[in-house]
């Protein structure tokens, strides 16, 4: 078989605190395959965050090795670490991280003003994926003008338009009421359907029950790492009572 | 990411924010339209003070009468008319820096021509009065040594007793009556303009030393050959201050001063009190200038204190740039062109209303103004400069941000 996407090997990351030296990480060996869901666990302090930076290449472990897409990180420099952030991976925030004031389309867009897209080539692509996570009717709108789900939801298509191999989502439904998490989980896993990996950090077990796989973190270690019966989002919407308005 | 998508990036978040944007473009704007009117005010006055330097001549010397001593009392200068014709005339013929050496008797009357009259001064000279002078006669001609030898009856008139008698039709061959003396228009002077004492120039007459004498200012002056000053033009690249010198030698040789006799006679160089006088507005136009340079510098700093409280508010924005692949060179520049194009724009409003102010000063004010395009650049270029030199500091900020740390900045 294929590489892994995602291998990490005996990973490591310390923080300095004064003269202590804390541990976040203490040695994490996973190997994670193109095409999974993966759900990332733990409380807070487990080292799950540490873990998710890691992965998405927004920081350098002190030791170990990560590899991906057959790629040595951890050696790269900033610049290099911010291209595979470019190109690669994309991310979603549990507070959207959206630019105020500025279009759907335009927050969209941003990952390709740094790609070096041509200006033309940029909406469109833009307006593609806007329409993907079914805001074809908003590109217009600024943040301010949009609901959180819709919000997050533009988050999401901005995460998408660089055509990326890996979307990491931090608590992406952290900030939104259960009936849009579902949704969002929904849109992510449709798009995990399209072959897209993803790995979610939450500390919700309904979030995460969405997710082909659960990897536990205590205390900067992998405490469990299981498969897990994913419940399909869309099913579970259809049980929630319906809504008279519909906030989407 | 290329340039222009800076400047677009970067546009945008200005206009985003355009009220704080505005208020940070006001201390450049200010800066810089202060720097421009200032610069344009000290170079309206420098202007103004070579144009009199030109309007007087260049090289000039003048040789007045010296004090009368009258038992004990000296009297001021001028009190004994101690200076003649004939020394301009040794003056003119033997020393070689002097170009033209002019004898002039003062005068002032009521002109009359037909049915207008007009109180003004007039001069008795010679031709070389109009030599040193640079003076050119606008219409008609000026006076020659043969009218000087017969006393002609004949004069040169200034632009100004010109309107005033014969209001826009021409002078010349007309009669004026000076101090009731007919006399024969024969030439209009060139427009002189005002002299440093804002005295017009141009109100004046001008005619032959001896008809002056002899027919003019009357009996008590017929027989003497003395005169209140003498004009010397020096000759083009001498030195003033030896022409100075040999002046007073010849003079003292004349008047026979014995050594140790102070001189009867005062020599004044006009050019070196104007040339004072240009060298201080040089310094009043610097001082005007540095003035005008804190408040842009001040202005700088004002965008220094924006794009810092701006880089600290939008540290979750930075992150979020790095986030989706910004590198750190992309911040810098970033936020780096918004502060450029700040002071750019307020640099280019900033000398758009220091134009207008110019001019508003120079209407209002009355005061001469001078807009240099040195000036506009340095001040425009200035602003620029000011821009990337306090904006360098907060784009740097921004840009050693680290990306986990900007994101999760609360």
């Amino acid at each position: 078989m294929s590489a892994p996407l995602i291998r990490t090997v005996s990973l490591v990351k310390e923080y300095r605190m004064g003269t202590n030296v804390v541990a976040a990480l203490g040695g994490v060996s996973v190997d994670i395959d193109a095409g999974e869901f993966v759900a990332v666990m733990g409380p807070s302090g487990s080292g799950k965050s540490t873990f998710m930076n890691l992965l998405g290449c927004l920081d350098h472990p002190t030791s170990g090795e990560y590899w991906f897409g057959g790629q040595e990180i951890s050696q790269l420099s900033g610049d290099e670490l911010a291209a595979v952030r470019n190109r690669k991976i994309g991310f979603v925030f549990q507070h959207f991280n959206l630019l105020p004031r500025t279009a759907a389309i335009d927050n969209v867009a941003l990952p390709l003003l740094y790609s070096g897209v041509p200006v033309a080539e940029r909406h469109g692509r833009a307006e593609k994926r806007l329409a993907q996570v079914g805001l074809a009717e908003r590109v217009d709108h600024h943040p301010a003008q949009l609901s959180g789900g819709q919000q997050q939801r533009v988050a999401i298509a901005r995460a998408l338009v660089n055509d990326p191999m890996l979307v990491l989502a931090d608590e992406p439904t952290g900030a939104l009421d259960s009936r849009t998490s579902i949704e969002i989980m929904l849109l992510l896993q449709k798009l995990n359907r399209e072959g897209i990996t993803i790995v979610v950090v939450t500390h919700e077990y309904d979030v995460a029950n969405f997710a082909g796989r659960v990897i536990t973190f205590r205390d900067g270690r992998v405490q469990a790492d299981r498969a897990n019966a994913a419940k399909d989002a869309a099913t579970e919407l259809a049980k929630l009572p319906p809504l008279s308005v519909n906030a989407t | 990411m290329n340039f222009l998508a800076t400047l677009q990036v970067a546009l945008n978040a200005l206009r985003v924010n355009k009220l704080r944007s505005a208020l940070t473009m006001l201390g450049i704007i200010i800066g810089v339209g202060a720097v421009i009117v200032m610069i344009a005010v000290g170079q309206g006055a420098q202007a103004r003070v070579e144009e009199q330097i030109r309007g007087l001549g260049a090289n000039i010397i003048m040789v007045l009468s010296g004090s009368a001593l009258s038992g004990g009392a000296r009297g001021g200068s001028g009190s004994q008319q101690t200076i003649t014709e004939d020394d301009a005339y040794a003056l003119g013929k033997e020393i070689d820096e002097i170009q033209g050496a002019a004898p002039s008797l003062r005068g002032t009357g009521q002109v009359v021509a037909g049915n207008a009259n007009w109180s003004t001064s007039f001069y008795g000279t010679t031709p070389d009065y109009l030599v040193v002078r640079e003076w050119q006669v606008a219409e008609g001609r000026g006076f020659e040594t043969s009218d000087i030898n017969s006393a002609a009856k004949v004069v040169l008139i200034g632009q100004t007793v010109a309107k005033n008698l014969f209001g826009d039709s021409s002078p010349l061959d007309q009669v004026i009556r000076v101090r009731k003396v007919p006399l024969t228009v024969i030439g209009m002077l060139d427009k002189k303009g005002q002299n440093m004492m804002g005295q017009d120039q141009d109100d004046v007459l001008l005619m032959p030393i001896s008809t002056a004498r002899k027919r003019v200012l009357g009996a008590t002056q017929a027989k003497s050959r003395n005169v209140g000053s003498i004009m010397v033009k020096v000759r083009e690249g001498a030195d003033m201050g030896e022409a100075e010198q040999h002046m007073r030698e010849l003079l003292r040789q004349r008047h026979r001063l014995q050594t140790g006799q102070d001189d009867d006679f005062y020599v004044r160089n006009l050019s070196e009190i104007l040339e004072a006088q240009e060298a201080s507005s040089k310094v009043l136009a610097l001082l005007l200038a540095a003035v005008a340079s804190v408040s842009l510098l001040v202005g700088g700093i004002g965008i220094m204190n924006i794009m810092l409280v701006s880089v600290t508010e939008r540290t979750r924005e930075i992150g979020l740039r790095m986030a989706v692949g910004a590198r750190s060179q992309d911040i810098l520049t970033q936020f780096l062109v918004e502060a450029v194009t700040l002071s750019l724009i307020g640099g280019l409003i900033g000398l758009l209303l220091g134009v207008g102010g110019s001019f508003l000063v120079g209407e209002l004010a009355g005061w001469r103004t001078e807009l240099s395009v040195t000036a506009i650049f340095l001040a425009v270029g200035f602003a620029a400069i000011v821009g990337i030199f306090f904006g360098f500091y907060p784009a740097r900020k921004a840009s050693r941000l680290l990306p986990i740390e900007a994101l999760r900045y609360e």
